[in-house]
């Protein structure tokens, strides 16, 4: 496991900073963007911490059903104001 | 009188088959009379505003659902999916109608106090409309809102011991056969693997990290009874390496019309089919033509059976599965969307079926493909594509199993050979002085 992601503060501040610089063009990213992050750890250890947070409340699922990403808590389209503006 | 005028669902209803119109009808009923006083957590009409949202979608020739969004219960990235309609004003019973998906029991047994259980927590905090079982083999809960979802949840998990199903980019909730807690063609414990597999991959079943869905099926032989060679990612189909087991005395029942042996297990007796003929019903039908009948004698050319069952399905009492039994494993069925539907294709032949070593054998098979697909697979592709794209070959690489006849499904079509370097003699380094002496330069 690198240094950045077995610190879990950093990690998570680089997953935030990777996902704010970001959310101009879009607010959910597939599972795999996170390799961007952390180029060198394989994805099963990248899994953990990421969804480490999720449950601490950093970030959050999105599910079509058939596909599931990540996002920011609270950012982007949300399910009381789905399909709006 | 109906909340919502529905003559195009009507319509429906008139044919010969059972209507699900008709079954939501009556559900829709149900909850208006709610003779059992159910204390409803959602709209009491959500059921005829589902009926009516449908109309509506006939009639416009459009659907007026939005599938897709956060909800789920805390830590877990799959089991619910978010469904919203887009005409809340008109339909509010179902402005949000959110599946739930809920793994069901191995070889899909259940008591009648399981599913009372179930239906009654449903009737009170959903909808009451369930799908059993759905393309996966989930027991799909259709039509919740957002609140009730941790209430369903934990009244599941803590009253009824009972875990929700795989949606999204999970492994999604693993389905067998019956396996061998009723069949005798059963050549390993499908139920034993299902639920091991399930247990063991938790992780994977309930939080997200694959580029794609990913499915389990278990068939416990080769008659497939869950298509597990069609319907799933990783497929173990049963089988077993050693001889037919041969009643030469039964199999002569057969042929003697003996109405103890009829064909088929009589399964077929509702029609006069004429005399059994060994020859036309069996021989003849062997894929392989590996079998012969002579002088009252069955024999079996067992390294050209391909374990088609066929043989072992008309003669049941004659014929039995070999005892040296295991599976074969299959990789890559999936649905269209991409590349068409492929059915599976054969990864490894023979696979020890070992629960005493926590079936070493076949978790390390499924954790090999599950690394490359992970790493290698783009956004929203199925393994199948992946196989397709990157070759059999490597995926052959990836998880150790060397080439084998089995894997050639025909003959080679490609006139290029790339060799690797540990595949030649010597590798790609030569001798220049010991080449020079047999080509001037």
């Amino acid at each position: 496991m690198s240094e950045l992601l077995a610190n879990k503060e950093a990690a998570t501040q680089a997953v935030v900073d990777f996902m704010t610089k970001k959310s101009k063009t879009k607010s959910k990213f597939y599972f795999n963007d996170f390799q961007d992050i952390f180029p060198d750890d394989k994805l099963r250890e990248i899994k953990k911490v990421v969804n480490l947070l999720v449950t601490d409340g950093v970030l959050e699922y999105w599910s079509s059903g058939s596909t599931t990403m990540y996002g920011l808590k609270g950012g982007g389209k949300q399910h009381g104001s789905e399909g709006e503006a | 009188m109906a909340k919502h005028e529905t003559p195009l669902l009507d319509q429906l209803e008139s044919g010969p088959w059972p209507s699900f119109v008709s079954d939501m009808k009556q559900q829709a009923e149900v909850r208006a009379k709610n003779e059992a006083g159910v204390e409803f957590q959602i709209p009491q009409d959500a059921v005829e505003d589902l009926l009516g949202v449908l109309e509506l979608s006939f009639k416009h020739g459009r659907t007026h659902w939005k599938h897709g969004g956060i909800v789920g219960v805390f830590g877990y990235g799959g089991g619910v999916i978010g469904r919203y309609c887009d005409q809340p004003q008109s339909f509010p019973g179902v402005a949000h109608f959110h599946t739930m998906r809920v793994a069901q029991p191995c070889g899909k047994y259940y008591k009648t106090d399981y599913l009372r259980a179930l239906t009654k927590i449903w009737d009170m905090r959903g909808s009451g409309i369930t799908n059993m079982h759905g393309a996966t083999g989930d027991i799909i809960l259709l039509g919740t809102t957002t609140p009730q979802i941790e209430e369903i949840f934990y009244e599941l998990t803590h009253n009824m011991n009972q875990d929700l199903g795989g949606s999204g980019s999970n492994l999604r909730t693993p389905a067998d056969c019956l396996g061998s807690s009723r069949c005798e063609y059963a050549c390993y414990d499908s139920n034993a693997l299902c639920h091991f597999l399930t247990n063991n991959y938790q992780d994977e079943l309930h939080r997200p990290a694959f580029p794609y869905k990913f499915k389990f099926k278990f068939d416990a032989c080769p008659n497939g009874c869950v298509a597990s060679i069609a319907r799933s990612d990783m497929s173990f189909i049963g089988t077993w390496r050693d001889a037919i087991k041969i009643d030469q005395d039964a199999v002569n029942k057969y042929v003697a019309n003996d109405s103890a042996y009829p064909a088929n297990a009589g399964a077929h007796k509702g029609k006069d089919w004429g005399p059994f003929d060994i020859e036309k019903e069996v021989l003849g039908l062997c894929p392989t033509k590996c079998m012969k009948f002579e002088n009252k004698t069955l024999k079996i050319d067992n390294s050209n059976c391909t374990r088609c069952m066929h043989c072992i399905n008309t003669m049941p009492r004659a014929l039995r599965i070999g005892d040296d039994r295991g599976l074969s494993v299959l990789v890559g069925a999936k649905a269209p969307i991409v590349d068409g539907a492929q059915m599976g294709s054969l990864l490894a032949p023979f696979v020890e079926v070992n629960p005493d070593n926590d079936y070493e054998a076949i978790t390390s098979i499924i954790e090999n493909i599950w690394d490359w697909w992970m790493e290698e697979g783009k956004n929203r592709e199925r393994l199948g594509e992946l196989i397709m794209r990157q070759g059999f070959q490597k995926m052959l690489e990836v998880t150790g199993i060397d080439p084998q006849p089995q894997h050639v499904a025909y003959p080679r079509t490609n006139p290029y050979i790339f060799w690797k370097e540990d595949e030649v003699t010597g590798g790609w380094e030569r001798d220049v002085v010991e080449y020079r002496k047999h080509h001037l330069r």
